[in-house]
């Protein structure tokens, strides 16, 4: 089992979101995460993907990608050549006696406290996956009521972008 | 200023100026804003059938035989959802088809309104592309950019959804001078390297085999493909989607390869050390169990759709391009090769697969009752109305002996349902087929399974002066089902006898509905039967040919197994000659 982060530029059209969901679930590809967005360019949208692959290769469902007409390009992002963020917050327990500890963690995580009550405070919370799993893993023992992850969002390192080349010189006609 | 119109108006205008002849379809609530205006087209026929189902297949018919992109029409809910099994069809075999659909008003979609279905998301998985306009303004664009896309790169179905108030609503028209769809850049000129190699690879290789799929068909390349295939004497084998690419008869021609494919093509394409893959798909009717498909062959994959590269069996040369153009460029780099003493020799080659051609010719066993061989009566029938005559088929025993018996010449003259194998698609396409070439004689081979399932639309053929000839090759029985069931369920006939022998009698049927009825029942009647058939051009015929039920289509390869244990006939297998 491999993960993979695909990135999608694709026109801002309605139903696009549904093409791209099932093209996966119809080839058996299982989304780990997902993320929608705009994008630096009017009418073009960036969705992330996270997918884990098992036996028939991802090749397959990005050439489907591309036959869509909506889509305009997928680039696949290597985890070393690119930064890859995901946001979560976290509600947690803290009362008088594990505050102090709870305060600590978000530290040492360089977290931020975004609400407050009277026996709970919310946390948010970005980083990588691995980040984030290690963050759950400490606040787990003292209590954690309720938690939201967005997908994963990425951009590849350097000073290039996916956007560059194919799609602002090709929408001018020729 | 333009002048104002009516989405309505704007839609039937633009289907005039996107080249619309001939409309196949049914009114009904949500598109009856459309049908108005359409009366009035002096451009449009808008042939009136009598299931929608019908008017998809027709459509598919009518742009096989004429190569232009056929149009159907159908009303919201449960009209629109009859033309999901043409469209997926169409979807299957790259059929460039446009459907336009009524939809529910605007304000009730997604209400569960009367006859509202969600035909895009349904159609979703099954099209090239589709849409779903709500604004008037809208309209011309969306047909424009239906049939660029229907009918460029990989052909195929798209979708036009209007909502019954995009049809009322008010607009001007505008014909949207060209197409801006950057998602959607069809490659068709091949990679000049891609093209040296593969020729480096034609000129290495000894036992080369040209695999040729629909996609020669679609791209028009039959010359190219002729003069390639005669400049390198390549053998040639034609897939059922591509039956017509390549003439039969021709020495270099080896048949159809695949589940009941040909002895020398399914052999040739297993012992190859070179598969000239062009616009074909490696289907698993055509592979057999993959992994032991063609083991010793390197495959060059031609094709204009990416993605059906190294799908199924992994490519070591690829070319995205159109086949027309892949094969022009192919010659020109072998004469290059050629010129510069590069020349490969298949000639033991040839003579090996040639010789199994000749071993293993196609043909039946008679039977003792004296009752009609299918295979007979559809090798006649093409011998008496000739390789100008269009044969479009169903699905099942027929269409194989269809695709076997009949001597194929041109493309476009045989018409099928080979992806999705759609029973009853013979009638309503060989209806399109002659709407979209009515100087043609349209044969439709059908089963009697598969003409109970669309025979209404021979109604719509008498009416509106569509002479078609349907042979109905009469078993009684859901024939090809019944063969799996003689050879892998101990001859249990659990649900496939039809006794279409006694009801419904299908010379009455025809007459019913305005056609000329005809009955054949022996061997020394066929002949006459079929002449009397090509004699009457006034209406549709329908010969019904009472033909025995156990005859098997022959040679088979099982479904899951290799093609190396395909039987030429049962429990007979060939005997590979050792030295190729």
């Amino acid at each position: 089992m491999s993960k993979h982060t695909l990135s999608v530029l694709v026109e801002d059209q309605p139903g696009v979101l549904a093409r791209i969901a099932a093209l996966f679930s119809r080839r058996g590809f299982n989304i780990e995460s997902l993320a929608v967005g705009p994008t630096e360019l009017p009418d073009v949208s960036r969705i992330t993907i996270v997918v884990s692959v098992e036996g028939s290769p991802l090749e397959q469902v990005t050439k489907q990608l591309n036959k869509l007409i909506n889509v305009l390009k997928i680039v696949e992002l290597e985890v070393d050549a690119s930064v890859q963020r995901e946001l979560m917050l976290i509600k947690v327990r803290a009362d008088g006696e594990t505050r102090t500890q709870v305060l600590e963690i978000v530290e040492m995580f360089r977290a931020r406290v975004i609400d407050v009550a009277a026996d709970t405070v919310t946390i948010e919370a970005t980083g990588s996956s691995g980040k984030l799993a290690a963050l759950l893993d400490v606040l787990g023992p003292i209590g954690i009521k309720e938690l939201v992850q967005s997908g994963v969002v990425a951009l590849a390192r350097g000073a290039k972008s996916i956007s560059d080349r194919s799609l602002r010189a090709a929408d001018r006609p020729a | 200023m333009s002048e104002k119109i009516t989405g309505a108006q704007s839609l039937v205008r633009s289907l005039e100026m996107a080249g619309v002849d001939t409309v196949f379809g049914i009114p009904g609530g949500a598109i009856l804003p459309l049908y108005d205006p359409l009366m009035d087209s002096t451009k449009l026929r808008h042939i009136l059938v009598r299931h929608e189902q019908g008017a998809g297949h027709a459509a598919e018919g009518y742009a096989l035989a004429s190569g232009r992109v056929g149009v159907c029409m159908a009303t919201s809910g449960p009209g629109a959802t009859n033309l999901v099994t043409p469209i997926a069809d169409a979807h299957m075999d790259s059929v460039p088809i446009v459907a336009v659909t009524g939809q529910v008003p605007s304000a009730s979609i997604g209400t569960d309104a009367f006859q509202e279905a969600d035909i895009r998301g349904i159609t979703m998985p099954i099209t090239k592309h589709n849409y779903l306009v709500t604004d008037p303004d809208q309209i011309p664009r969306a047909i424009a950019e239906a049939f660029h896309i229907a009918s460029t790169g990989r052909p195929g179905p798209v979708l036009v959804d209007v909502s019954k108030d995009a049809l009322q609503g008010m607009t001007t028209f505008e014909w949207p001078d060209h197409i801006d769809l950057p998602g959607y850049r069809p490659v068709t000129r091949p990679h000049a390297k891609q093209i040296r190699e593969a020729a480096r690879l034609i000129v290495e290789s000894r036992r080369p085999v040209l695999y040729v799929g629909g996609g020669v068909i679609r791209a028009r390349a039959s010359k190219q493909l002729r003069e390639l295939a005669e400049l390198t004497g390549i053998p040639v084998v034609t897939t059922l989607m591509a039956r017509g690419a390549f003439p039969d008869g021709h020495p270099l021609h080896l048949g159809m390869p695949g589940m009941h494919g040909t002895v020398a093509a399914v052999g040739a394409l297993q012992k190859a050390d070179l598969l000239i893959t062009l616009g074909a798909r490696f289907d698993d009717r055509v592979t057999g169990k993959l992994s032991s498909f063609a083991p010793d062959a390197k495959v060059i994959h031609a094709d204009i759709d990416p993605a059906e590269i190294s799908k199924n069996r992994v490519a070591d040369l690829p070319i995205v391009g159109d086949a027309g153009e892949v094969i022009s460029d192919l010659i020109v780099a072998i004469k290059a090769d050629y010129a510069a003493g590069r020349v490969g020799d298949y000639e033991g080659w040839r003579q090996t697969v040639t010789g199994w051609r000749t071993t293993y010719p196609l043909g039946w066993e008679g039977n003792a009752d004296g009752m009609l061989a299918p295979q007979s009566v559809i090798q006649r029938l093409g011998k008496i109305a000739g390789p100008d005559a269009i044969y479009v088929a169903g699905v099942g025993q027929h269409q194989m002996w269809a695709a076997q018996f009949i001597d194929y010449q041109n493309p476009g003259t045989w018409l099928n349902s080979g992806g999705l194998g759609t029973m009853g698609f013979a009638i309503p396409a060989a209806m399109g087929a002659k709407v979209g070439r009515p100087d043609a004689t349209v044969w439709a081979i059908d089963g009697d399974g598969c003409f109970q399932m669309t025979n209404q639309e021979l109604v719509t053929c008498a009416i509106n002066d569509i002479p078609i000839k349907v042979a109905l090759i009469n078993n009684s029985s859901l024939g090809m089902v019944r063969q799996w069931q003689t050879l892998f369920y101990n001859e249990r006939y659990s649900n496939t006898d039809l006794h279409s022998h006694r009801i419904p009698d299908f010379v009455m049927l025809a007459e019913a509905y305005g056609c000329a009825g005809l009955r054949c029942e022996s061997p020394e009647d066929v002949d006459a039967t079929i002449e009397k058939a090509m004699s009457i051009n006034d209406r549709p015929v329908v010969v019904d040919f009472v033909v025995h039920r156990d005859a098997m289509v022959w040679p088979m390869v099982a479904a899951g197994t290799s093609n190396d244990d395909i039987l030429v006939a049962r429990e007979m297998a060939p005997d590979w000659e050792s030295e190729y």
